[in-house]
């Protein structure tokens, strides 16, 4: 089917149920329980999950195949930031121009950082790549201020030109849409106590990120796949059978680079706003931490990656002492104080410290990721080991 | 793409997968309520949120002590605090309209992106009904705008740069604090007054969009008395290391150094200034002195003795000795063990403001609190007589010209009121140059 082999049409079948199905799988629990807390079945949410999503997939093809670093993948998500909002406040509020303009934009300038930054490889490779990064952040913060909006960002205003649009109404908010469908409407559907929200933007970053993904699949398994593998496992040996790799790691670079512009321009259709800290060091390492906690050189691993660390930002951030205490409120009055101690550092702000945690426990036990949690589980109700199941097994060597 | 044969039977099987995907999201409505998250129980949730982690965490901290307190006085608990001295007596001690008051909190860790991922949680998820807190002027616009979208109502809290109520105000944004143009206009009569008015500034700013407005709206009013501006530097907002800053200042032939900066910021650039002794220069046969245009106490507290005699303007000081001011102070200061800080002060004020608005128009409807709070005035808060004005949702009350204290008491009482600025004499018009090119557009209850 679409050109894939059944195992692979398999796997994309899966992550085309998981999408569709997400506002039931992430809201397990009935609203108003204490549980409910950790439902995630919200749309922002929803959509980071997806568009992250997009982000590690991209980041992936890169990292995963090629096995270079690169540190400043962030940079290509702003510039696309960037460059949708401004197709949103120029031409129209429809999203299909700023999604296609984030994704050129960021595929021109990850050309630019991708010739540069691809002469050296290994630890210089992704030094140069966090300067590229660090770089634009400083000047989309400071310097670059009429173009940026500086620390304040850009939003659609009123008084936007927007000349494919009609104007607004009198009063009306400027809102981002697809011929008519707004992102933030949503159809609410209640099962008993249960609550399921199915949103239309959500939707939307679905449908890029299945494609996104289903193009991720083929290039995995085409001979230019084979070709960055190649890069990974030995380039000097690649170098002296008298092939050029540049041509193919560019082309790598340049096609997560777009990957990452889709996922800026998805952002902002969600969400229109642009701010210059989505370039910040830190974002470029987060898709670092995503590729990896999921399994770098899989195919579904940085999806999962980068659906834990949202999760994590968003729900575990968001628990505060109170709801603590209720937790464990049916204790006897000391030990309730004993045990809300005890696991205060690591919620509300402390989400940092538990991710860390999680983070060092899979890098030392499972070096694969959590892919690599998955394929034990499953060869130990198998009990026979798959020597070879072309994925799951790299290991996250860097570039020589 | 080795394997890419278009079969027949294939492409009509993939057509249909894809046809199917396609299909699957085409339900959508739009619920049922007047306004968003129209409350529908016994209770209304309001959403906290406020940098937990990241460079104005301390602001934060104590930002959601302030909400905390306002809560429990708003639920009936505790001595009321300032709904006592309130002018208005419409909040009864018993929740907005009848409903108890229930909070989210979140972490904006100072990034617009957070912040408004987090604002999104809890008026997506928790069904918050109005949002409030930020610490930075970037957060603040950025949620503002959101809330906007969004059909919530937006208390603002810390946040000085004149453009959240200047070009980027919005119709459900609100505003409680004071703006770099009050302090800018607060502070040149004073320093005329203590320096002179012939003097040379030079200006180390904060390289963002707070910083610019601040620089512009000192320069504008110090200019205005008579100084002369000998140059304006912009200093990245991550350096901790400012003497390369500080050096050229004693070449330039200027006797006053103003450090718009804030935070972790200005502690290290005023402690840098101090550390080159500064303060103990002649130049031009007159002292050298450095100012601050925005002071928080939490600020000079990081910088220790290096504040002494150095001025700068505040929205509130805990010292003041209005029946507002000393109830708050009162009541904070025994739930916690030590006075509040002007943040704190102003998230508190906000909530009540919200609150009482709700009361009086009867409705949660943003609509319907807008109206409530446009033009009105009010008392009795801490900062005297004070004006929502309607043209930009911005509050206009007197500002208050601090200078640290030579001679502090305890490690809270490092700042003494030097003047309060009366209202007169820093309010501008809507269209002012530094505030133009916004527009409020109308409110926006949602659906």
């Amino acid at each position: 089917m679409l050109g894939l082999n059944k195992k692979d049409a398999g796997l994309l079948l899966v992550v085309i149920g998981l999408t569709v199905f997400a506002p039931f799988i992430l809201n397990p629990f009935p609203e108003g329980s204490a549980l409910a807390q950790f439902n995630a079945g919200y749309p922002d949410l929803m959509q980071r999950l997806v568009i992250f999503g997009i982000f590690a997939i991209g980041f992936n093809i890169l990292f995963g195949l090629t096995g270079y670093l690169s540190f400043g993948h962030a940079a290509f998500l702003g510039v696309g930031s960037y460059a949708g909002i401004w197709m949103i406040k120029l031409l129209t509020l429809n999203v299909i121009p700023a999604i296609v303009a984030s994704v050129l934009v960021a595929g021109i300038f990850s050309l630019f950082v991708g010739w540069i930054s691809l002469r050296r490889s290994g630890i210089y490779f992704s030094i140069l790549t966090l300067a590229f990064a660090q770089m634009s952040y400083s000047l989309a913060y400071s310097v670059l201020t009429p173009i940026t909006g500086g620390e304040t960002g850009l939003q659609p205003k009123v008084g936007d030109p927007r000349i494919f649009d009609s104007a607004l109404a009198e009063g009306v908010t400027p809102r981002a849409n697809l011929f008519g469908v707004f992102m933030n409407d949503s159809y609410e559907l209640s099962l008993g106590s249960w609550v399921f929200t199915f949103n239309a933007g959500y939707y939307i970053a679905a449908f890029f990120m299945v494609i996104a993904f289903y193009i991720s699949i083929r290039i995995f398994r085409s001979p230019f796949g084979l070709m960055l593998r190649a890069v990974k496992s030995n380039q000097q040996r690649l170098n002296y059978t008298g092939i050029q790799s540049k041509p193919y790691t560019l082309a790598a670079f340049v096609i997560s680079g777009m990957y990452a512009g889709l996922a800026g321009g998805l952002l902002v259709a969600m969400d229109t706003q642009a701010g210059a800290e989505r370039m910040f060091w830190t974002a470029s390492g987060e898709v670092v931490l995503m590729t990896i906690l999921g399994g770098a050189g899989t195919l579904i691993g940085p999806v999962l990656g980068a659906g834990f660390i949202k999760y994590f930002e968003n729900i575990v951030s968001k628990i505060n002492e109170g709801i603590l205490q209720a937790w464990f409120s049916f204790m006897p009055e000391a030990a309730q104080e004993f045990f809300v101690a005890i696991f205060y550092p690591f919620i509300g702000k402390g989400w940092h410290l538990t991710l860390g945690l999680i983070f060092m426990l899979v890098v030392i036990f499972l070096p694969g990721g959590l892919m690599e949690g998955g394929q034990r589980i499953s060869n130990l109700f198998k009990k026979k080991s798959k020597s070879d199941t072309g994925s799951g097994k790299a290991s996250p060597a860097p570039a020589e | 793409m080795s394997n890419f044969k278009l079969t027949r039977r294939g492409l009509i099987k993939s057509s249909a997968v894809v046809g199917a995907g396609l299909a699957m999201p085409t339900i959508i409505t739009s619920t049922a309520n007047a306004y968003t998250n129209e409350p529908k129980g016994g209770t209304v949730t309001l959403g906290f949120n406020v940098p937990q982690s990241g460079p104005y965490a301390d602001e934060g901290a104590d930002e959601l002590r302030a909400y905390k307190l306002a809560v429990e006085h708003l639920n009936g608990g505790g001595d009321g605090g300032m709904m006592g001295t309130f002018s208005s007596k419409a909040l009864k001690g018993n929740g907005i309209l009848g409903k108890k008051i229930e909070f989210v909190t979140g972490d904006t860790q100072t990034k617009a992106d957070a912040a408004r991922a987090s604002a999104k949680s809890m008026i997506e998820k928790d069904g918050a009904i109005m949002i409030t807190g930020g610490s930075s002027s970037g957060v603040a616009v950025a949620v503002q705008a959101l809330c906007q979208e969004a059909g919530i109502i937006f208390m603002a809290g810390l946040t000085h740069s004149n453009d959240t109520t200047g070009k980027d105000k919005k119709a459900n944004g609100f505003r409680h604090f004071f703006n770099s143009f009050m302090s800018g206009a607060a502070l040149a009569p004073v320093l005329g007054k203590e320096y002179g008015k012939d003097r040379k500034a030079y200006h180390l700013t904060a390289d963002y969009n707070w910083g610019y407005t601040t620089e512009e709206a000192v320069k504008s009013s110090t200019e205005a008395m008579g100084w002369e501006t000998v140059n304006a530097v912009k200093t990245p907002l991550t350096q901790t290391d400012f003497s390369s800053y500080i050096t050229p200042v004693l070449d330039s032939g200027a006797d006053v150094l103003v450090l718009n900066h804030y935070g972790g910021n200005m502690v290290n650039s005023l402690t840098n200034a101090v550390q080159f002794g500064l303060r103990d220069k002649q130049v031009n046969g007159k002292n050298f002195e450095i100012v601050v245009p925005l002071y928080s106490r939490l600020m000079a507290r990081g910088a220790g003795a290096n504040v002494k005699g150095i001025y700068g303007s505040t929205n509130w000081h805990w010292s003041l000795s209005d029946e507002g001011s000393k109830a708050f102070v009162k009541s904070f200061g025994e739930k916690y063990g030590f006075p509040p800080s002007q943040a704190a002060h102003t998230v508190y004020c906000q909530t009540l403001l919200y609150a009482d608005a709700a009361e009086r128009a009867g409705t949660f409807n943003p609509c319907g609190i807008v109206e409530a709070l446009e033009g009105y005035e009010f008392d009795g808060l801490g900062n005297g007589k004070t004006t929502y004005r309607a043209d930009d949702h911005q509050c206009f009350k007197d500002v208050l010209v601090v200078k640290g204290k030579e001679n502090p008491t305890s490690e809270f009482d490092v700042l003494e009121v030097v003047e309060v600025t009366p209202v007169d004499q820093v309010i501008y018009e809507p269209n002012h140059p530094q505030f133009a090119g916004g527009s409020l557009g109308t409110c926006n209850p949602g659906t």
